[in-house]
């Protein structure tokens, strides 16, 4: 296979046997960027110069010898709502388009203390607020399965540049299914781990009680490597939880013999096209060989989750992207004459209609006479939701759901109707909602050669269990090992 | 008609913490702008809060010292609004669950003593500040932001309406304030604005059970203010109702120059602050054994101390009242004694002497340049008969306006008592020569004259002559 197109831990043995340099990687991941990212779009800046420089200090590592971290030297990406310091931080949107981050993020300091080395700032909806990456302000971006089509969102830059071989990683957030939407699009594994798993400190915040970062990759390996490297208690982030990382590439092989994965009945009704049913339903009967004990489990306030989101994810964000008014940094409109035309002209113009939408719904439902009917009552619901879950997983030790109801969609197609977008994240939102781990991992293409997703959803914490059942079913399959061709 | 005044205070306190309540910049007032800040309370993008534990314990403190229950969970939570003093538009305060809840304060107005209720303490942050003319260049026309208060810890104490009059307000401030200083919380400071106030003031006639509306009234920064600003609130009210008209709910703003209150804004006109949880911060709880350890920790309180003083040091409760009426009078005072040792002594200096000059200069005691080791000094010389107690209160109010100690005026000014018996000798001879018939009179029997030969040697010595000496030496030469 072309070096573009290896795995991550393939590449890493490369470098182990100094069959290669990571300066000779990075350079051939930028030969390949110059050929197709002009096709997909996939970056909002490129970090070249950067980048290898950090190859070089990488191979100056390597060739120290003994044993190094397996992302020494290896071309990552990162999505544009990581600050490194340094590099233009824009979360897909004009008020931050001209912002220099000062410093960096923890789980990027992360990736950094592992001697990876960082190729670019990537393309996403704006504020991560989309499933189809086209309310960038940088412009849409393009699935390499077929141009015409999204890549997903809101990381839809994390998923297409992976999958054009423009980087052997990259990491996304994912509030209602941001990583595993595209990762299921372009036919990648993401992971979005658990709530307080990985540090949100030095991610542009959309909603807080929702927001997680996690990998996007190759296969379950790389994902496992990505993952283990991101994570870990940070005390700058009052949310994240102190627990040790495991070694989660230490759960890949275990056997899932015995282990119990529940059907939620409830993902498997109308709306699902039966295209990806199909793909789904083969999957689990490759659990059923693999030893996996499968049982119908219900999670009865599944409906309630796209409505709950998205009353709690505007509220949130209202409150969040307050900030951005044009007074200390990013957009400020030149042709504001006092404070209030500032506030105003800078919003108006920085922001993006989709960003627009949710400001306003967020302060509605927050205003007085409508907080207990809405932001309140949703609480409550999302408790509910919780609860579900809590119930499902007294008796399993996973449960497996398609990842959305279509494959990736054509640009432009659902732009126009705002409902039709949300309800493409209707199978991954109730996962944020839960705080619980979930995952996306390729299990087959449509008649069209669109990649489908499958959805494995972890109690918390249970990463580990999770990976170990995802390794499993990669090991009985090979969509994989399949590239789009560019 | 005749109308009862109501009024409720709410009491911004700045937290005495070395840092700020949610990143580590420092606190330390007078920095240059912007230089005590960093991404987090710039607010720039990706940033969290990180609660200050030090701030938790200062707000139990303030809990605790004033009878309320603390929290076993409080939450903090966003108030939205946008103003550029502002960064991440929203202040990080709590709202349906603070900290503290309940409690009271006594307070006592001419002698009479009353309990005013808390509704509640709880925690939040300061924010920064908009300065209109550059710091620097002295520029106008444009504001300018200045980020080192904004994330400053601030607890805000709540009253009840049990407030009475402008003169309960000033009183219930002033314990309130004397509280916090003695817990070592804040430093009470109101022209600086570590201690701020807004006044809830309505009117009702007398014998009404119905609140009248409220009006609140800001920017109050002095104890005068306060007194002022209600007198003239409460004046502004029965004047609308006199007239038949109604007092509308809104916030005005004191204008100390011209004595009014302006209307800032009307109820219909204020935020909605769409509060929630804030959700990167988690609930704060709070266990038993942290509250013990705080309360294991709590400095004196006044009456605590006040009851210690009487005790320990035989003041009468006029005095020990007195003394610990303010934290740092207080520390003075025991200051003096550790060095000097007679408690009884030094409380009189320090409340008839020192107090007196700190009535005129209207300085706090902190700025006094006697400290207590000069006062000490001061009345070892008298002990030591090197000056007279009518000399050493003179020498006192040199050393409030220069600072020297009592040793060097006294040296300096060549006021060193005489008590050497073979100087005043010659000089009470002389006297006595001088002035036959009053020896005569005074070997007669009129001993009253015996102040008048003290004051002949006095007014011979320039005053220097130690006074029980003299009357000793007049004694024996003018024996019949
Ligand atoms: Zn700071």
């Amino acid at each position: 296979m072309e070096l573009h197109h290896q795995t991550l831990h393939e590449v890493h043995e490369k470098l182990k046997k100094k069959e290669l340099s990571s300066v000779e990687l990075t350079q051939a991941v930028f030969k390949q960027i110059g050929k197709t990212e002009k096709k997909i779009k996939a970056f909002i800046t490129l970090t070249e110069e950067m980048a290898l420089e950090q190859a070089k200090k990488a191979d100056a590592v390597i060739q120290k010898g003994g044993n190094f971290p397996p992302l020494t030297g290896i071309p990552l990406a990162l999505k544009d709502i990581f600050l490194l310091k340094g590099t233009r931080t824009t979360c897909g949107s004009k008020i931050l388009s001209n912002f220099v981050a000062p410093y960096t993020a923890t789980s990027v300091e992360n990736l950094l203390r592992d001697h990876a080395v960082i190729v670019g700032k990537l393309n996403m909806d704006e504020f991560a607020m989309g499933s189809s990456n086209e309310t960038s302000a940088f412009g849409p971006c393009y699935n390499p399965w077929d141009l015409k089509r999204i890549p997903g969102g809101s990381s839809g830059g994390s998923a297409s540049s992976v999958a054009a071989g423009h980087c052997f990683g990259s990491t996304g957030t994912d509030t209602g299914g941001s990583i595993r939407l595209p990762a299921a699009f372009c036919s990648l594994v993401g992971i979005k781990p658990t709530y307080g798993r990985v540090s949100r400190y030095g991610v542009i915040a959309f909603a807080s009680s929702l927001d997680q970062v996690g990998p996007l990759a190759k296969d379950v390996t790389d994902a496992a490597i990505l993952l283990k490297s991101l994570a870990g208690h940070d005390p700058k982030d009052s949310t994240s939880l102190n627990l040790p990382v495991p070694d989660y590439q230490k759960s890949l092989g275990r056997k899932i013999e015995g282990m119990t994965i529940g059907i939620p009945k409830e993902y498997f009704v109308s709306g699902l096209e039966p295209e990806i049913e199909k793909a789904v339903r083969d999957a689990i009967e490759v659990y059923k060989k693999l030893g996996a004990k499968i049982r119908e489990v219900s999670l009865p306030n599944t409906d309630a989750a796209v409505p709950t989101y998205y009353i709690l994810a505007p509220a949130e964000a209202s409150s969040n992207l307050a900030r951005y008014d044009g007074v200390r940094y990013g957009f400020r409109h030149p042709e504001a004459t006092d404070l209030l035309s500032l506030y105003k002209k800078s919003r108006t113009e920085g922001f993006g209609p989709e960003v627009k939408r949710r400001i306003m719904l967020g302060t509605y439902v927050l205003s007085a006479g409508y907080y207990d009917a809405y932001y309140l009552k949703a609480q409550k619901v999302r408790t509910l939701i919780r609860n579900d879950f809590t119930a499902a997983f007294k008796e399993c030790d996973l449960l497996l759901t398609p990842v959305a109801p279509s494959a990736a969609w054509k640009v432009g197609e659902k732009t126009d109707d705002p409902l039709k977008m949300y309800l493409s994240d209707i199978f991954t939102i109730n996962v944020n909602l839960a705080g619980l781990p979930g995952m996306s991992l390729p299990c087959g293409f449509t008649k069209e050669g669109l990649p489908i997703g499958l959805q494995l959803i972890g109690n918390h914490f249970k990463e580990e269990t999770m990976l170990q059942a995802a390794f499993a079913y990669e090991q009985a399959t090979d969509w994989h090992t399949r590239r789009p061709k560019l | 008609m005749t109308y009862e005044t109501i009024i409720g205070l709410e009491v911004h306190a700045q937290l005495l913490t070395a840092s700020k309540i949610f990143c580590s910049c420092s606190t330390k007032f007078g920095a240059s702008p912007n230089g005590n800040s960093c991404p987090v309370c710039l607010a720039l993008p990706g940033v969290l809060p990180v609660l200050n534990k030090k701030v938790v314990e200062y707000a139990i403190r303030a809990g605790l010292a004033t009878g309320c229950t603390i929290a076993k969970k409080s939450v903090f939570a966003r108030k939205n609004y946008f103003y550029p003093d502002l960064p991440k538009g929203y202040q990080i305060s709590q709202y349906e669950l603070p900290i503290c809840i309940g409690g009271k304060i006594d307070i006592a107005v001419n002698g009479e003593k009353k309990t005013i209720g808390l509704t509640r303490i709880h925690l939040e942050e300061d924010a920064g500040k908009l300065l209109h003319e550059h710091p620097t260049t002295r520029s106008k026309g444009a504001s300018w932001v200045d980020l080192n208060r904004a994330g400053v810890p601030l607890i805000e104490i709540v009253s009840e309406p049990d407030l009475r009059s402008a003169e309960e307000a000033v009183a219930y401030l002033k314990t309130l304030r004397a509280i916090l200083i003695y817990l070592e919380i804040c430093d009470g400071n109101m022209e600086e604005g570590s201690l701020r106030c807004d006044a809830n003031v309505s009117i009702r006639p007398v014998g009404e059970k119905k609140f009248g509306t409220r009006v609140e009234i800001k920017n109050m920064n002095s104890f005068r203010h306060i007194e002022n600003a209600i007198h003239h609130e409460v004046r502004r009210q029965e004047e609308v109702l006199k007239e038949g008209g109604r007092v509308i709910q809104e916030t005005r703003l004191w204008d100390s120059e011209k004595e009014i209150t302006i209307s800032m804004r009307s109820k219909e006109e204020a935020n909605d602050y769409r509060y929630f949880p804030d959700p990167d911060l988690l609930p704060l709880l709070i266990d038993d054994s942290w509250i013990n350890a705080v309360h294991q920790n709590l400095p004196e309180l006044p009456e605590a101390k006040k009851a210690r003083f009487m005790s320990q040091h035989q003041l009468s409760e006029i005095d020990a009242e007195t003394l610990t009426s303010s934290k740092s009078l207080a520390d003075y005072y025991e200051a003096c004694v550790k060095i000097y040792g007679d408690a009884k002594k030094i409380s009189n200096w320090i409340l008839t002497e020192l107090l007196r000059e700190l009535n005129n200069s209207g300085e706090p005691i902190e700025q006094c340049k006697v400290k207590p080791d000069g006062l000490s000094g001061l009345l070892q010389l008298i002990d030591q008969g090197k000056i007279s107690g009518k000399m050493a209160k003179a020498v006192f109010l040199d050393m409030v306006k220069t600072g020297e100690s009592a040793k060097d005026l006294v040296a300096k000014q060549g006021l060193s008592q005489v008590s050497d018996a073979s100087t005043l000798e010659p000089i009470i001879d002389k006297i006595i020569i001088a002035n036959p018939n009053e020896a005569e009179r005074y070997r007669q029997g009129n001993e009253k004259l015996i102040a008048f030969f003290v004051g002949q040697v006095m007014k011979e010595t320039q005053g220097k002559g130690n006074p029980a000496l003299v009357n000793e030496i007049l004694k024996r030469k003018l024996k019949p």
